[in-house]
């Protein structure tokens, strides 16, 4: 497998880099059926490059519904990149002729993206008090992209975000009062459309994130990309299932709102945090939601594991956060 | 009548010996997985002693929430109605005080290191 997809790639190379002679070290880092990510060393006379291939592989062309499709998250990688926001080199699009499906060649930055060394290791102690102020930039920096250039993407309100969640988790056919609760209390207060729509990342948090003893280094997938209220993205970083136990620092575990804020304001732009929080309720839910549906998929296979079954039973976790914003006890 | 150990007995020996004996040989991808099934025995454990006693309360206080019976899906399929439908909300004196502890006694089971459930715990126990 690993010979195949170098041989593939080495076909490719000097399409993306001029002068690279071929490739090796290809290890798949993760991947379903239909997208994979695989990283490789370009080797190159002047000394080999580093570098992801994120794909859909021949054959698996279409996205699911939410997701922005491989182009235009290398358009939107490659955007962020000019625009000097922390964010990989797109090196090479595929290309029909190159046949290796749908899809990019960025280059590989090092890091760390697992929240659990991130908040704990000593190697990130002088980077973490940092951190909340520098998303709050870096998310002011993607809002502030220039949309003319954009691709083609969904555009989701809070109306639409709340008919979904409910949607979903109407066919677990599941009784859940708090999700219940929490559907209610944001239908009560639904903004609809904000007055600015922007590009919103989507999947702003832990995991996402490549951090380094020096601080963030890349934003990473764009998966979830759409147009939107940029409050969402300030929102979901501080959901509490991505503070990794560290609950008294709602951004990402590291960090307060005022850092967050005051580095987006910094940046230019304003916050609104009723709205901030709106989305944070938001984000609980759609964890919550999200974990239902892996139990679902548990159930009706064919991935079967226990990794699965066990994310179903975190949907409580998201229940005790939603009682903590909306119902706090005295 | 089934016979003794219980099932809560067999589970925990069965979860210690792989979480003492096994565990510790284990290396890569597979001590990550080995670890997940250590904790789901171990959630079975703390369901199958936690369980009748949460649900009969549970029961209980929905049927007084609600001035219905049923069994405790059809209790909750009610309370969820009602709560969509805006009949009964957080100025329900009762309401917030039965989901605070339906969701602890959940995660009790389910995640009891959970870091908002031990702050909610102190909060209340200490």
């Amino acid at each position: 497998m690993n010979e195949m997809i170098e041989a593939e790639l080495g076909r490719c190379v000097a399409s993306w880099v001029p002068g690279a002679t071929g490739v090796g070290g290809a290890e798949k880092l993760s991947g379903g059926a239909s997208q994979e990510t695989w990283s490789f060393d370009i080797l190159h006379p002047d000394g080999n490059i580093g570098a992801i291939l994120r794909r859909a592989p021949p054959g698996y062309g279409a996205s699911p519904s939410r997701a922005a499709g491989l182009d235009a998250e290398a358009t939107l990688m490659q955007l962020a990149h000019a625009a000097g926001l922390p964010s990989p080199e797109v090196m090479g699009v595929l290309q029909p002729q190159d046949q290796l499906g749908i899809g990019f060649v960025m280059r590989r930055i090092a890091g760390e993206t697992i929240a659990r060394k991130i908040l704990r290791d000593a190697q990130f102690a002088g980077a973490r008090p940092l951190l909340a102020r520098r998303l709050g930039e870096v998310a002011a920096g993607i809002h502030g992209l220039d949309a003319a250039k954009l691709p083609e993407l969904r555009t989701m309100s809070a109306t639409k975000e709340i008919a979904d969640l409910e949607r979903e988790y109407r066919g677990f056919n599941w009784p859940r009062p708090v999700f219940e609760l929490a559907l209610r209390w944001l239908r009560e207060r639904d903004p609809g459309q904000s007055d600015e729509v922007t590009l919103v990342h989507g999947d702003f948090r832990h995991g996402n994130l490549i951090i380094g003893p020096d601080g963030l280094r890349a934003v990473l997938d764009w998966e979830l990309a759409h147009l939107g209220d940029p409050m969402e993205d300030l929102g979901w970083i501080c959901v509490n299932s991505w503070r990794f136990g560290e609950i008294d620092k709602p951004v990402g575990g590291f960090g307060s709102r005022e850092e967050l804020f005051a580095g987006y304001e910094a940046a230019g732009r304003k916050v609104d945090p009723d709205r901030v929080m709106f989305w944070e309720v938001m984000g609980t839910l759609r964890w919550g939601v999200m974990c239902c549906g892996m139990m679902q998929r548990f159930r009706a296979g064919p991935d079967h594991s226990m990794e699965r079954a066990m994310i179903g039973r975190r949907s409580s976790e998201t229940e005790i956060d939603l009682l903590r914003l909306l119902a706090p006890r005295a | 009548m089934q016979d003794e150990p219980t099932p809560g007995e067999l589970i925990k020996a069965v979860a210690d010996f792989l979480r003492n004996e096994i565990a510790p040989v284990i290396k890569g991808h597979n001590a990550f997985k080995l670890r997940v099934g250590i904790n789901a025995l171990d959630l079975v454990t703390r369901q199958l002693a936690l369980q009748p006693a949460s649900d009969a309360a549970e029961t209980a206080r929905l049927r007084q929430l609600l001035g219905a019976d049923g069994s405790l899906v059809e209790l909750n399929l009610a309370l969820s109605e009602r709560i969509a439908k805006g009949e009964v909300d957080l100025q329900t004196p009762e309401l917030s005080n039965h989901l605070w502890q339906t969701t602890m006694d959940k995660l009790a089971v389910d995640q009891p290191n959970y870091a908002s459930y031990k702050r909610e715990f102190e909060n209340k126990n200490g």
